[in-house]
């Protein structure tokens, strides 16, 4: 997932920005600046005095403190070597260079850069075999390719098992005054990388009320999330945006303060306490870079009223297009893939499948659905409430028994949380269990999606970035018995409960995004159209 | 004058049938189907001490009788016609042996035989001999024997299919596995991930029973199979029921199971005791499956959608033989296309119509 808790730094931050969203090369100056940073970084680490280091690091980069983990993943990357599918986390991350560091002469430069790109290769095969994208990153001698030279940064929440990495997130969450949340019970050791929080502590049972540092609006919405009352990726993303409009309309700039710096730092400890109650989806991760970019594009002369009231008309812009129109958009182009007398298969509560779904209904189509659900999260009986309200007609059943079930069906529609660059679908956990049936018994499978939740990540497997629900979901009890109440006495016992899981692309059929209808296999090509549209 | 079953033999079948209907709906004491063979060899073995019969064809006539009837109260529970099956093998064997016949050229079904003589027919049963019937409580007693050993033997060959460090996978509940599992895990150290099996959540109690034992055990929801099948070794399942063309009429889910197993390439095994096997076939669409009440998948809480909305409960999955890499049994492992063999020793061909 998109880790977006990063921000620009000061002066040469505007000019790496625009230089990487025009898609052009860095200038070598700038290349050689970020060297220049990235080497001062690795310095400051290997002095012994590790604290004096750190303090001195606060001082120069106090207007942008969440970067130093970043930066210290970047420093232990090979710079500017890997291609274009990189996170989405912002390219301009290793930007923040305070402007007081010593000139070096190119050859110094250059030897420091081979050194450190030894030392690098050394450590790196001393390493466990990690995510693929590390793989990636390991090419020290490749050129930068002519695509954006994005830097990669594994994101903190799939690197749990680093206690270093534990260890600058909790430091930067005190900075921020933003708790900790703490993991919890016995984690299976597969996913030893990832969080597993559990429903019953909150993270604000941890903060003071009223919370001097984060907004209340932030504060329900974070709550709200880690309960799951809002769930969903379109329901997220809208939630985080109604929350940052509002953020925004009670926000007035402090006085020597720039509007488009200031508001985006503001929003830095919001994204973080948003991270810590549930770990943001790549829909966020799209939106949040979207604000900042409009954000950080706001000229500096310009009126802090006026400025207000055109961020809050982009986010609005951005809602109703990439959200509401675009759900019209893939209506159309769906409803002339059903026909009469199809039978429906729909997995969990998609808000965009059931929105097409009603749409068909609308314009005369007959058919009738069949609404799979599956233990713990039961999210298709809310599907199914609101399909029966329109008059649909209705089957309901429960995942194992798909293959009764499939005989009768006609196709399949899946709704997706994200879509890889590798043309992976990322959706509830089940979707690639529908999809491998469905293929065996011949159904078409489509999925729906809309743009903005394409994603530069890639993924072969749902194991290397998942999500951990809690465990406890899992337990149930039957004719008065709870059988799994004692699990955590039992030592060998671990429940498993998974958010998300990938689906490999030749089980899928089409995907409908608003854009049209396209093979799994070209979601590159949208990403890459988009970047060059920015 | 065929034979007849007395008063007081019929209390017992009674008992016996009324605890067939209840335990089929899942509501009831679940029952294991090696109690159920069991129960049903032995209630056969009274039925050919007490009833009243004079040669091998009324007894035979009285066993399918009440085998029918048997069969009737609960059709989903195939180890009893499987076991009214075995008997009547066991008396055709006896009364051949008896008349001093070879039981090779009697039950071999060969062309010739079939043309010619057209095999033995009812008629050729109605032969009193005085000992056949000891001669039968005798085999019976030994097919009970051979029924309490079952799981024993089985769980004896696990370690010649389980090695350390591997991750198992398995779904549902089944004695029949847990017994090889546990047998395995006295001397290896293995992972094992359940999968729950909604709505009964029976993988639950598996996952109990097999921590207790020490296995490091994960439970994981029927959704994530597919999600967690890539790091699993192999898959070992046991089955309610192992048709005549080696398919397998299981616990709900275990298609899914299958099918992702067969995707990633990784064996199936099922570990299924030589009683669970019937000559049926999967064609039978309107006997194959059986439902329970809906109300375990969509509780009486969703009140308002529940009249507008149909709601299926199945009980068991159809898995092709394609997908099957193992069958171990009591007498050892075999692949799927032998499985019509064993049926031949097992069951005589006019016995597969009850």
């Amino acid at each position: 997932m998109a880790d977006s808790g990063v921000t620009d730094g000061p002066e040469n931050r505007d000019d790496i920005e625009r230089a990487k969203t025009e898609g052009k090369e860095l200038t070598k100056e700038e290349k050689q600046r970020l060297r220049k940073e990235k080497k001062q970084q690795k310095k400051n680490k290997e002095k012994k005095d590790e604290k004096a280091s750190r303090e001195s690091d606060k001082e120069k980069k106090s207007a942008a403190p969440a970067s130093q983990p970043p930066t210290q993943h970047t420093a232990q990357k090979a710079p500017l070597a890997v291609p274009a599918s990189a996170p989405v986390p912002l390219p301009a991350s290793e930007a923040p260079v305070p402007a007081d560091k010593p000139a070096k002469s190119k050859a110094e430069l250059k030897a420091e850069r081979r050194a450190r790109q030894e030392a690098e290769r050394a450590s790196k095969q001393g390493k466990k075999g990690e995510v693929g994208q590390q793989a990636a990153t390991g090419k020290a001698k490749a050129p930068p390719s002519e695509l954006q030279p994005v830097v990669k940064r594994l994101p903190e929440h799939i690197q749990v098992d680093n206690p270093d990495v534990l260890k600058k997130l909790a430091k930067k969450l005190e900075r921020q005054q933003i708790p900790l949340r703490s993991d919890y019970g016995y984690k299976v050791s597969l996913f030893s990388h990832l969080h597993q929080y559990s429903r019953k502590a909150p993270l604000t049972q941890q903060l003071s009320i009223p919370s001097t540092v984060i907004h209340p609006a932030i504060v329900r919405l974070g709550l709200q999330y880690s309960q799951g009352i809002v769930a969903g990726s379109n329901a997220r993303s809208v939630a985080l945006l109604h929350a940052f409009k509002q953020v925004i309309r009670d926000y007035t700039t402090p006085p020597k303060e720039e509007l488009s710096r200031d508001l985006v730092n503001k929003l830095k400890p919001y994204i973080s306490f948003l991270n810590q109650c549930r770990p943001l989806s790549a829909s966020m991760g799209n939106a949040i870079k979207y604000i900042k970019k409009e954000i950080s594009n706001i000229p500096s002369q310009c009126k802090e009223e006026e400025a207000k009231r055109k961020l809050l008309n982009c986010i609005e812009c951005y809602i109703n297009e990439k959200i509401v129109l675009a759900a019209k958009a893939i209506a159309k182009y769906s409803i002339e893939k059903i026909s009469d007398g199809d039978v429906i298969l729909v997995y969990g509560c998609s808000s965009l499948v059931n929105h097409i779904l009603c749409e068909a209904f609308e314009k005369g189509r007959k058919f009738r659905v069949i609404v799979v659900d599956s233990r713990p999260r039961l999210e298709g009986r809310e599907a199914l409430r609101r399909l029966v309200q329109r008059g649909i007609s209705c089957t309901y059943v429960l995942i194992s028994a798909v293959s009764y079930i499939l005989p009768e069906v006609s196709k399949v529609f899946l709704g997706a949380h994200a879509l890889l660059a590798n043309g992976y679908v990322m959706s509830r956990v089940g979707t690639s269990q529908i999809a491998l049936v469905a293929k065996a018994f011949n159904v078409p499978v489509l999925v729906c999606c809309e743009t903005y939740k394409f994603c530069e990540r890639v993924q072969t497997d749902s194991f290397v970035s998942n999500e951990l629900d809690d465990p406890d979901d899992l337990i149930v009890t039957r004719k008065g018995k709870t059988q799994l109440e004692d699990w955590q006495k039992v030592d060998s016992l671990g429940l498993l409960n998974l958010v998300y899981d990938v689906t490999p692309p030749d089980f899928v059929d089409l995907v409908i995004t608003d854009l049209g209808m396209i093979p799994c296999t070209s979601v590159p090509v949208v990403l890459r159209v988009k970047n060059v549209d920015q | 004058f065929t034979g007849a079953v007395h008063g007081f033999l019929l209390s017992p079948i009674e008992a016996f049938l009324s605890d067939l209907k209840r335990g089929g709906s899942g509501t009831g004491p679940l029952r294991g189907s090696a109690e159920t063979a069991r129960e049903t060899t032995a209630l056969l073995r009274r039925i050919t001490a007490q009833a009243r019969w004079s040669s091998a064809g009324d007894l035979m006539e009285i066993i399918r009788k009440e085998g029918r009837r048997m069969i009737t109260a609960q059709p989903s529970e195939t180890t009893v016609g499987n076991m009214i099956r075995r008997v009547l093998k066991i008396i055709r064997e006896e009364y051949a042996r008896s008349r001093g016949k070879s039981e090779e050229t009697d039950q071999q079904e060969s062309l010739h035989k079939l043309l010619t003589s057209g095999g033995l027919s009812e008629d050729n049963f109605r032969q009193h001999f005085a000992a056949l019937k000891a001669n039968v409580i005798e085999a019976i007693n030994e097919l009970l024997t051979e029924l309490e050993g079952t799981t024993d033997n089985v769980a004896m060959q696990a370690l010649e299919h389980i090695h350390s460090n591997e991750v198992i996978m398995t779904i549902g509940r089944s004695r029949t596995v847990e017994a090889f599992l546990k047998d395995a895990a006295r001397k290896r150290k293995f992972h094992v991930i359940v999968a729950e099996c909604a709505p009964f959540c029976q993988g639950h109690e598996m996952a109990t029973s097999l921590s207790e034992a020490g296995i490091e055990t994960t439970v994981i929801a029927d959704a994530a199979i597919f999600a967690v099948m890539s790091r699993v070794n192999k898959v070992i399942i046991g089955t309610q029921t192992v048709l005549a063309n080696g398919g397998l009429r299981a616990v709900n889910g275990t298609h899914t199971l299958a099918l992702a197993a067969k995707h990633h390439s990784t064996p199936l095994i099922v570990c299924a005791p030589m009683f669970k096997l019937s000559p049926q076939f999967p064609n039978e669409e309107d006997t194959f499956h059986k439902f329970v009440s809906p109300h375990e998948v969509l509780p009486f809480t969703e009140g308002e959608i529940l009249s507008k909305v149909n709601v299926h409960c199945p009980v068991f999955d159809y898995v092709p033989p394609e997908l099957i890499t193992l069958f171990i049994s009591n007498i050892g492992g075999h692949a799927p296309s032998y499985i019509y063999r064993l049926m031949s020793e097992l069951y005589h061909p006019e016995d597969h119509e009850l």
